[in-house]
């Protein structure tokens, strides 16, 4: 059990693609074990967040401390070491890798990650066409792929990008009860989503995003007493 | 003489041990610079330059410090392939965010700069370096004589061929290489420290050429212009194997050998050209080459 209850603080975050001034002072947190949703419409900054978080942008400044450990000036290949594991929107299965090699890929950046005998069990699928191109697998499919890759690396902070999109309805389902799964193993979670109803059912807390800014924190309890304002927000 | 419906098989095996053997060493350079491409994107015009360094490494280790042949083999791939590390890590990658002209422009220029030098320093006539002691002899089959040293070459280059093809298709370290080549950024969120991964990886793609380097010295005159003569013809294959495909590299380099051998045999005038005139009709008919993935 880690003694830092707060997994990620994030604290005047600014972040910059070349010229263009995406994210204007962020200010967000993720407890242990929580599962927190990031809202908003697109282009509010919602992936910026995330692929800041990994350094993934072209400049950032402020402060992101994960796990106690400051990692604004830490190079981009050392912060998944911290127990950080990314799933970009566009899911990143790779081509020239098999389903399996996909699945081995990340390297271990935690010593308890999850072995690939009980990924298999929770993604059938997955073991059915393991010898298949990764690229080769139904949507729904990749995106298990994407998302027991990271959890086999042992990562136990989940940066987790539009995991729904563009999937079928039973897929959706699925994937929720995943997530409460990994809630349940004390996992820490920090979801994009576009998707409400997929996200309202399960999150602690929600944190909506426009223009770069958080205009609203929002938690599960208050939900149903912010509907409106939240549907103001993401514009439905 | 030996004919068969009047080809003079001394002749012909003659010629297709020659184009096997500068088939090896396509297959040994372009295969570098196919490693060196996928990964990197960066077409490597040094690389000739690095073979003719391998050749003149191997000579000047024999020369001055009596370092033999089997112990050039094992060092002077290391050395070309540590010039190459340094200058991936100081030359290459402070303008890897630039245009990919730039770093083609770059190499050549670095290709000149050591021909240039070595002309200057040996002169263009060319050095001689003797065939190791072991491998003097040779083989008398039905139709040919089988230098050992020939042998040697060919089985040494498909050796090291197909365990680089091995490694990067078959292996973990190679699992790596693939998917940075796919996608870098997504790499090092996973954790791996992808800058490394590509400053070895040019690294070990100038090997390769500085071993072939070694394995020519004994049978090519050992010049300054050595590489640029011949890396015009691997690029050619490069392409004719589709640009940053490892097995298409390899099969090609060796493919091209023969064919050449085969046109020096059949038809002479030709055999400069054949190479390129094989190029020109693999564009036209799959513009990715014979074994590239279509864009």
């Amino acid at each position: 059990m880690s003694t830092h209850r707060e997994k990620l603080r994030i604290d005047d975050l600014h972040a910059f693609y070349g010229e263009s001034h995406i994210l204007h002072g962020i200010d967000m947190h993720v407890m242990q074990g929580e599962l927190v949703t990031l809202l908003g419409r697109n282009g509010s900054g919602r992936s910026t967040t995330l692929r800041a978080i990994m350094n993934m942008v072209g400049r950032r400044s402020g402060s992101i401390n994960i796990n106690g450990t400051e990692t604004i000036n830490m190079p981009a290949h050392k912060i998944a070491h911290l127990g950080l594991g990314y799933c970009p929107e566009e899911r990143g299965i790779f081509s020239s890798l098999n389903v399996e090699e996909n699945l081995l890929l990340p390297p271990s950046v935690r010593s308890d990650g999850m072995s690939v005998e009980e990924l298999y069990e929770m993604f059938p699928n997955l073991y059915e066409r393991r010898y298949s191109q990764g690229t080769r697998l139904s949507g729904g499919e990749q995106q298990m792929l994407a998302l027991a890759r990271i959890l086999r690396s042992g990562a136990n902070i989940l940066l987790l990008d539009e995991i729904t999109e563009g999937l079928a309805p039973v897929i959706v389902q699925k994937l929720g009860e995943v997530l409460v799964k990994l809630k349940e193993r004390g996992l820490t979670i920090l979801l994009v989503e576009q998707n409400f109803r997929f996200a309202g059912p399960i999150a602690d807390r929600h944190y909506v995003m426009e223009h770069g800014h958080i205009v609203e924190e929002i938690h599960a309890h208050e939900l149903e007493a912010k509907t409106e304002l939240l549907n103001t927000y993401l514009g439905v | 003489m030996v004919t068969f419906l009047g080809i003079n098989l001394f002749g012909l095996f003659g010629q297709l041990l020659v184009g096997l053997i500068n088939g090896s060493f396509y297959a040994l350079l372009s295969l570098g610079l196919a490693i060196i491409f996928g990964l990197l994107k960066i077409i490597n015009f040094a690389q000739g330059a690095m073979y003719m360094l391998g050749a003149f490494a191997a000579w000047l280790a024999l020369q001055y410090m009596g370092i033999n042949y089997w112990a050039a083999l094992i060092i002077v791939p290391l050395a070309v392939g540590l010039v190459g590390v340094l200058m991936e890590r100081f030359l290459i990658r402070p303008i890897a965010n630039e245009d990919h002209l730039y770093s083609l422009l770059l190499t050549f220029g670095f290709a000149l700069m050591l021909q240039g030098i070595f002309t200057h320093m040996y002169g263009s006539s060319g050095l001689s370096y003797s065939i190791p002691e072991a491998l003097r002899g040779g083989t008398k089959l039905p139709f040919m004589y089988l230098p050992d040293y020939r042998a040697w070459i060919i089985c040494a280059s498909v050796v090291v061929c197909g365990l680089t093809w091995w490694m990067i298709e078959k292996t973990k370290l190679g699992a790596y290489l693939r998917a940075g080549t796919e996608n870098p950024q997504l790499m090092q969120a996973f954790g791996i420290n992808v800058p490394l991964i590509v400053t070895l990886t040019f690294g070990f793609g100038v090997g390769l050429a500085g071993l072939a380097g070694v394995m020519a010295a004994p049978i090519y005159s050992v010049s300054p212009d050595m590489g640029s003569n011949l890396l015009i013809v691997v690029f050619a294959i490069v392409v004719i194997g589709g640009m940053g495909s490892i097995g298409g590299a390899i099969l090609t380099g060796l493919g091209m050998g023969v064919i050449e051998g085969l046109t020096k045999y059949f038809y002479p005038e030709a055999s400069n050209t054949v190479i390129f005139l094989v190029m020109v009709i693999v564009l036209l008919l799959k513009p990715a080459g014979l074994f590239g993935k279509e864009a």
